[in-house]
């Protein structure tokens, strides 16, 4: 880092804030995880009696978490800043040895920012899900497993240790895995949701690592035992732990190099990418970084590499974006690219936690809002996915043109839509903190503003490329209600930044820093709103003032290589799946060939012994150990005697 | 009710049962089941009703000890009495046993292994051999005298045998052979060593009791020899790499039940004894060999796995998962720590459910088809959602899926690893993406994509099926959120015998917890 962060180290342990117990409304968190649980169990266990209120259930279990969130935030705002933060034991879970841990929960200002997000975005796409997946015939499922979803990220926001957090962030691998391969029957669905698993496994693997490491250094698993004993442990160890979380976060949030099962899982319900593969599961990654802030602030080296890793993924994922025909695949990439930008300032420690958060939350909304568009699109489409067949959709569906346009002004970061306040923040904070990093954020923001617009102008504006016997309509009010809600939050979400709201909010978790700045702030956004005009005027160009091709143009090799997302599966195949495949391959041939011989072997050996025992008449114990055999080897006699 | 001899009752009562079930006509089967199955719930009764007097508070000390003379002349008594460890190995046995007698109830009527020719036994033979072994294992897992073990170890080769050669597959025959080879040059290694302890151990007319035992200075050497002729038995049952090569063959040609049979309970011996003989025995030579076997167990769980993943045959994938199991048990217990060995004892209950499911259920599966090979299926999630849902569920638990009660084992072992072996414990650690493919590659190839043909008319989980399905998913469920009550019965023994051991956790150097203890 170039900017040194000494302060930081001294003033870690100190930041840490108290934990009260939980009273009154914060008894209830256990519930918001139930509640949803409950409905999971129902519809999943109770079978066709539940279709027809099935959906019904499944959004009021959703929105009574929302409520009871809602009401410990309106209690936490009443309270002190000092007075936010709640622990809840629930009961003993793991007791041997030194390795003593509860389930517990936590709510403070991190947590109830993330309960809210998830309840309440989680809630308008289960009441949007009604009627896109009305015709479903396993509709009733899919709200089961929504709602297994709803309540496994909300054990992982609320749990108050690493392990428990694990449980959650395996829950919502599961639900991600069943809802990618919702229609498991078409085959490609169902490899796409087991590489979405086994490639979180990988990520795993590194939170467990980070786990074995706490344990072993700290004792303990819980998060506040942990942060305060982090000071005491030594830079390679606090550095080891930092990369390993950060090999999980890699994982669960798609970030380079472990961010190919994201595409892919484009292929479940729309619904689903809006909620799990948007606005919340991916960013969960983000949560645990910023979680373990504590951590992060003594390591410059492991929040080096966490920042280098965001400015790579929104490269790269920006880079895919511009080469995608399929509405849902670039939004993915998009995301992708959105979500590089949160590890980005999650990686720039105290001066970019509260920002990492910021752009979290807009995200949540507008990308939401963004998915649940293109659902309605695709709804009016015939579930045609390539906007190559789309095309001046504006006057069809007027209110998805307007959601989808307005989520398109926030993430393009045109003020003052809600983007701009939560990108712009970023790449100062990346800026101050170092050159590099800040051009990966400004010209990610040019690239951004390329792929959208052309989403934007390929799907509403244009020329009408639409399949004969298509017609377009607006989709009905359960659909566009929560478009309309989303688009709200993409035009309002900036007013979290009023007064450094969220800032201050956050501070007494993830501590707060004023960067040092590198050039006037005025200038930085003029530059960065410069770039993002350059961007849109690209594709105006390219798009709106050429025809768009109803079929895919050759392109040259660097559009090749980013249709092909920049050559990630080519890569992981050649380096990790073909030769895991020989090798499983060898040794289930070495274990048959050996298995024969072993065998052979064994009865040979088997005679061998019994004749050299028999030679040694010596020792009393020998003898008499031979009888035995002897009773033994004629008890197998017998056996075989009475007939196989 | 304090001195009745729980353990002896626990073995008598399937005993009795396999009698009573013997003696039906052929042509009362369902009579001979309904026999076996009352009385595996009477036995879970007894064992149930032995909890009462076990006082799990001092689970370090052998109680229900029943100690009787047999062969004075040579040391053997007929001694029994549990710990906490072995308790909890009770209890799994006869928790297990009447779900695979439900599960097996009409193993011979349908599938492959339909009995119709020559060769053939009865449902009288089957359900009774299945009950001598419920008592045998009991009987392993309760014997506090080292000859008696052995006996039983031997012993139980029989019905197994029997049960394998009589009722399997296709290839049962090979199979059953290839099981008694391996296990009786097992048996024998360990008979050398049992005769051997006599000679060079106390002597007397407790000669084998295993309290007395304990605390004997064998001699370095002696001690050593004497723990391998153990180890090797035990290895080849568990079964550890490369001793494993007879469980793939047992198990897919065993019917589904006896499989489970096989792999949840009767390997489970192997492991135990190790536990509960070679630690307490030869401490010293079992920290010698430790690092060796550690690598054994390494080799275990990756080639294990990475062999299941390789699999057509459905029966062998989960034989071969078993085999990666077991070496996170024999892990657990050969890195001396308390979460090694107590998530390695919690892993052997663990372990039993998740394979039962499984195993079972894909068993159902099988029944309905008639083939085990992986390739026949296909799509069957159309057909039959509560089969591949409860197939998913089970695979989710033998992937260790956090939530689960596999997960807390395998994590313990785990961290308990770390703590001692970081590199093994990276080696390990692999195992965990592994699992995930062999799970995941097993149901997508069955369970999703088109239905294929010859899977359209494949009928749902009917009501037995359910029946034997349900016990198993709430113990997994259970005991994945609250496996305290277990690890309460199970810590004091482990702690115990790592004293026996002299070991004692390498780390956490400062433990939060003890220093905030210390604080109040």
């Amino acid at each position: 880092m170039m900017i040194p962060t000494s302060e930081a180290p001294a003033g870690a342990a100190e930041q840490l804030q108290n934990i009260g117990e939980a009273t009154g409304v914060f008894n209830l968190t256990w519930l918001m995880i139930a509640l949803p649980l409950f409905g999971a169990l129902v519809l999943l266990c109770g079978g066709k009696r539940t279709d027809s209120w099935g959906h019904i259930l499944g959004c009021l279990t959703v929105l009574g978490s929302f409520l009871i969130g809602a009401i410990q935030f309106l209690t936490l705002l009443g309270k002190d800043a000092d007075e936010r933060a709640y622990n809840q034991h629930l009961y003993d879970w793991l007791d041997s040895g030194n390795l003593q841990l509860g389930v517990g929960f936590q709510v403070d200002q991190l947590s109830i920012c993330f309960v809210l997000l998830i309840t309440f975005v989680g809630f308008l796409i289960h009441l949007y899900s009604v009627e896109y997946m009305a015709h479903d015939l396993r509709r009733r499922r899919f709200f089961g497993y929504l709602n297994l979803f709803i309540s496994a990220m909300l054990l992982l926001v609320l749990a108050d240790s690493y392990l428990l957090l694990f449980v959650g962030w395996e829950g919502v691998g599961l639900a991600s895995y069943l809802l990618i391969g919702f229609w498991q029957h078409v085959p490609d669905y169902a490899t796409a949701a087991k590489k979405a698993f086994v490639m979180n496994r990988v990520g795993d693997i590194g939170l467990l690592v980070a786990m074995f490491f706490m344990f072993d250094q700290f004792g303990s698993l819980a998060f506040d035992e942990v942060f305060e004993a982090v000071p005491g442990a030594s830079d390679g160890w606090v550095t080891a732990i930092g990369l390993m979380l950060l090999l999980g976060a890699v994982g669960k949030s798609a970030q380079f190099p472990l961010q190919a099962w994201l595409l892919d899982a484009m292929a479940g319900p729309t619904p689903v990418s809006a909620l799990i593969h948007a606005a919340t599961m991916v960013t969960a990654g983000v949560y645990l970084i910023v979680r373990s802030a504590p951590i992060y602030n003594l390591s410059d080296t492991a929040q080096l590499v966490v920042a280098i890793v965001g400015a790579i993924t929104l490269v790269i994922g920006a880079l895919i974006g511009t080469a995608k025909d399929d509405i849902k695949k670039a939004l993915a990439a998009s995301t992708m690219s959105q979500i590089g930008y949160m590890v980005l300032a999650a990686g720039l420690g105290p001066a970019g936690y509260a920002f990492a958060i910021f752009h979290l939350l807009t995200h949540g909304f507008f990308k939401a809002g963004l998915f649940l568009s293109a659902g309605s699109v695709m709804h009016g489409m015939h579930d045609d996915t390539d906007m190559r067949r789309y095309g001046a959709l504006r006057a069809a569906m007027p209110i998805t043109y307007a959601c989808f346009g307005l989520g398109f002004l926030a993430i393009i970061g045109i003020p003052p839509f809600a983007g701009f306040w939560s990108k712009d923040k970023i790449i100062e904070a990346a800026f101050n903190d170092n050159i590099a990093l800040g051009l990966c954020a400004l010209i990610g923001a040019g690239i951004t503003a390329f792929y959208m617009s052309r989403v934007m102008i390929m799907t509403f504006f244009s020329d009408k490329r639409w399949d004969s016997g298509v017609h377009p309509h607006e989709s009905p009010k359960l659909m566009t209600l929560p478009l309309i809600v989303l688009a709200g939050g993409a035009v309002l979400g900036g007013g979290l930044l009023i007064n450094d709201g969220i800032v201050t909010w956050l501070e007494p978790v993830v501590g707060h820093e004023e960067a040092h700045h590198r050039m006037p702030v005025w200038a930085l956004t003029a530059l960065t709103l410069f770039v993002i005009v350059v961007g849109v005027a690209a594709a105006l160009k390219m798009y709106q003032f050429s025809p768009v091709a109803r079929t895919q143009p050759q392109g040259g090799v660097l559009v090749h290589a980013a249709r092909h997302d920049l050559y990630q599966d080519t890569v992981n195949e050649a380096v990790l799946m073909r030769p895991g495949q020989w090798a499983t391959r060898f040794l289930v041939w070495l274990d048959h060939r050996g298995l024969d011989n072993l065998v052979n072997g064994l009865a040979a050996l088997l005679g061998g012994t019994a004749g050299r025992l028999r030679r040694v008449q010596a020792g009393f114990v020998r003898s008499y150990a031979l009888t035995m055999f002897g009773g033994a080897a004629l008890t197998v006699l017998a056996v075989l005697v009475v007939r196989l | 009710m304090e001195d009745f001899p729980f353990m002896t009752v626990a073995m008598c009562v399937p005993l009795a049962g396999a009698a009573l079930a013997g003696l039906t006509q052929r042509s009362q089967a369902e009579l001979a089941r309904r026999i076996a199955l009352v009385a595996s719930l009477v036995t879970l009764g007894v064992v149930l009703l032995a909890a009462t007097e076990f006082n799990s508070d001092n689970g370090s000390t052998y109680q229900l000890v029943e100690n009787h003379n047999w062969i004075s002349s040579f040391g053997v008594s007929y001694a029994l009495g549990v710990d906490g460890i072995g308790y909890v190995m009770v209890l799994l046995t006869a928790v297990l046993m009447p779900i695979i007698l439900l599960a097996s109830w009409r193993d011979l009527d349908e599938g492959e292994h339909a009995q119709t020719g020559p060769g053939g036994g009865t449902t009288q033979l089957y359900v009774s051999m299945m009950l001598v072994l419920e008592a045998m294992s009991i009987g392993q897992f309760a014997a506090l005298d080292v000859f008696l073990f052995y006996v039983l170890f031997e012993a139980m080769l029989i019905p197994m045998y029997i049960l394998i050669g009589r009722f399997g597959g296709p290839q049962r025959q090979y199979a059953a052979v290839k099981f008694l080879l391996y296990n009786l040059l097992g048996g024998l290694l360990m008979l050398v060593a049992v005769v051997w302890i006599n000679f060079a151990g106390p002597g007397g007319e407790k000669a084998y009791y295993l309290p007395n035992l304990v605390q004997y200075d064998f001699g370095t050497d002696t001690a050593r020899w004497l723990f391998l002729g153990f180890f090797v038995a035990f290895a080849i049952k568990a079964p550890l790499w490369p001793f494993h090569t007879w469980l793939p063959d047992a198990m897919a040609e065993a019917t589904p039940s006896n499989g489970v049979l096989l792999s949840g309970i009767l390997d489970k011996v192997g492991v135990f004894g190790m536990l509960h003989l070679c630690l307490p025995l030869f401490p010293e030579a079992a920290r010698h060999f430790a690092p060796a076997i550690v690598v054994l167990a390494l080799i275990s769980i990756l080639y294990g796995a990475m062999v299941a993943i390789g699999q057509t045959d459905l029966k062998r994938l989960i034989a071969y998962a078993s085999v990666s199991h077991f070496g996170f048990i024999v892990l657990g217990i050969f890195v001396m720590t308390s979460q090694g060995q107590s998530g390695a004892t919690l892993y052997m209950v663990n372990h039993g459910f998740a394979t039962a499911g499984l195993l079972l259920i894909a068993g159902f599966m099988m029944s309905r088809r008639g083939s085990r090979l992986i390739s026949s299926y296909g799509g069957v999630q159309k057909v039959a959602p509560v089969l591949a849902g409860s197939f998913l569920f089970a695979g989710l638990a033998n992937l260790s899926l956090p939530g689960l009660s596999p997960f807390i084992s395998e994590f313990m072992v785990l961290i308990g690893t770390f703590t001692r072996y970081p590199i093994a414990g990276y080696f390990a650690v692999a195992g965990v993406l592994l699992a995930a493919l062999y799970v995941l590659i097993a149901y997508q190839r069955t369970m999703t994509g088109e239905l294929t043909e010859g899977n359209e008319d494949t009928p749902d989980l009917k009501t037995r099926e359910l029946l034997v399905v349900t016990p198993v998913i709430a113990v997994i469920l259970a005991l994945g959120f609250f496996p305290k009550p277990l690890l309460d019965v199970i810590d004091p023994a482990v702690e115990r015998t790592l004293t026996q051991v002299e070991r004692t956790d390498p780390r956490p150097e400062h433990p939060v917890q003890v220093a905030a203890e210390e604080k109040k």
